[in-house]
């Protein structure tokens, strides 16, 4: 699983730190941030999660 | 939409206060993108389906921009006056399109960042506590309306803005006179008059004498990269304001409410509180009290569900019809704390999604541990079904909730 984010489409509304704190974060600017981009597979589920409650579209994934 | 001989009137009424009104569910089952007449005669699509609210909201054809004279009106309003660009309302996120929109909202987002909103907590914990506190002192019978659900929100959005609380009466006041769907379109401007002159006010004051607040940091970050002007500073310090206290404030009343009617779920919640932050977005779901802020204009012809809404045509998306959608959330009648209901879109979906969604969880959580521990024995004095809902208003909830322990 490869994680792309686009940050130009985030929002910051904060919905995939909620849903994947392991995964994700918002930098200084609010904006999504991707702290590892190839999650172990324990996270798959969260990310999936995280991708669907994105309100953007902003984060994307290639299984 | 001209092929369509019947088309109901919107908005619909409740038959039950605690639930969306029973028509939403026929047309999802019948037409889940159905056409209805507006108070003023217009035609708009009514969308009832979470699935097609979500794609609709997050297309980017489909735009917020109030001042488009298709744009569909609520309640009774003036069409000129929403499209005035020197009312501050008009020059918000909330009324805007990417990219002004994206410029709008990145000004502030990094003040409502889940970790930012976290720092809040100790905070927001001590305002709660003195609230609690002051009922306690009291020994009630009180409005729980005015004497938790109202100042906690109130509280924390004038400290994070740099609003004097002391000001609230005429602001709580002028937001509700806003909201209400009874009050005149002149009163309702003239409320909203006020409220922008005091936020002029304000906000010259901190231009010129910056403190330690979000408008102090949004008005010095402004000067270094000008993207905002002295009326769009108006205008987002009162958005932030409104937006930021009357909802929660009904939440927080409508939660209560439902909690002490379902004493097991209380219970547990009591012995679990981890279980409340799922429990919380059970209650967004159910309630769904900010209903028809999601409605669009079409700015091109869009493909959906079998029809075509053509370009100029008004949308409203439901979202207590899409977090009613049985197909997404089973007996959705149930409150169900045990729900993962956490993709509702109760604030909303797309770009404009809920900029306070965060705060508002935590404020939500805080309040609900802390009353329920700090005063068991609390209970309604009259029954939940007497309560005075707010039928009357844009955004759902109760004028007053009685209670003692
Ligand atoms: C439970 C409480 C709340 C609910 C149910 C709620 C609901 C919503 C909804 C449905 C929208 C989307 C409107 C649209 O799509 O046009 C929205 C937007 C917004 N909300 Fe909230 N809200 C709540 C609390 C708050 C709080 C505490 C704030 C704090 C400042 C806030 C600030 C905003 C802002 C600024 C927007 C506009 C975002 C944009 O246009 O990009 N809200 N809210």
């Amino acid at each position: 699983m490869r994680i792309n984010v686009d940050r130009d489409r985030c929002v910051g509304a904060g919905q995939c730190v909620l849903a994947a704190a392991r995964v994700f974060d918002q930098d200084d600017d609010g904006l999504v941030t991707v702290l590892t981009l190839d999650p172990p597979a324990e996270e798959a589920d969260a990310v999936r999660e995280a991708v669907h409650l994105c309100p953007s579209g902003a984060i994307s994934l290639v299984e | 939409m001209t092929d369509v001989a019947t088309a109901p009137s919107f908005p619909m009424p409740r038959e039950c206060p605690m639930h969306p009104p029973a028509e939403y569910a026929s047309l999802r089952a019948d037409r889940p993108i159905a056409p209805v007449t507006m108070a003023d005669g217009q035609r708009a699509w009514l969308v009832t389906k979470h699935e097609y609210a979500r794609t609709l909201l997050a297309d980017p054809r489909v735009s917020s921009n109030r001042s488009h004279p298709a744009f569909p009106i609520v309640v009774d309003s003036d069409r000129e006056a929403l499209a005035d660009p020197d009312r501050p309302f008009n020059r918000t996120m909330l009324t805007q399109d990417p990219p002004t929109h994206t410029a709008r909202r990145r000004a502030v987002i990094t003040e409502f960042s889940v970790r930012r909103v976290q720092e809040m907590r100790p905070r927001i914990q001590q305002i709660v506590d003195e609230c609690v506190d002051a009922m306690l002192a009291d020994g009630g019978p009180l409005d729980l309306v005015q004497a938790l659900s109202l100042p906690v929100p109130s509280l924390v959005i004038c400290e994070l803005l740099g609003v004097p609380y002391a000001d609230r009466g005429s602001f709580q006041k002028d937001t509700k006179m806003v909201l209400n769907r009874n009050s005149t379109v002149e009163e309702r401007f003239a409320a909203s008059d006020r409220l922008n002159q005091y936020m002029d006010e304000l906000v010259t004051a901190k231009e010129a004498a910056p403190g330690d607040d979000l408008l102090s940091r949004l008005i010095i970050k402004n000067r270094q990269a000008v993207t905002l002007d002295h009326l769009d500073l108006v205008g987002m310090a009162s958005l932030l304001l409104l937006a930021g206290h009357e909802t929660t404030a009904n939440m927080i009343s409508l939660g209560v409410v439902a909690l002490l009617e379902r004493p097991d779920e209380l219970a547990e919640l009591r012995t679990s509180p981890g279980l409340l932050p799922q429990a919380i977005e059970e209650m967004l779901r159910y309630f769904s009290i900010v209903d028809t802020a999601t409605s669009r204009v079409a700015l091109a012809d869009i493909e959906i569900g079998g029809i075509t809404i053509r370009e100029g045509e008004a949308l409203v998306i439901a979202v207590n019809a899409a977090n009613w959608d049985d197909e997404v959330f089973a007996e959705p009648q149930r409150l169900d704390i045990h729900r993962s209901a956490r993709h509702h879109v109760a604030f909303g979906f797309g770009v404009h999604q809920c900029l306070g969604q965060n705060l508002a969880r935590l404020e939500l959580e805080i309040v609900f541990e802390t009353l329920f521990r700090r005063i068991p024995g609390l209970r309604l004095t009259v029954p939940a079904a007497d309560l005075p809902y707010k039928d009357d208003a844009a955004i759902y909830g109760i004028h007053e909730v009685p209670v003692t322990w």
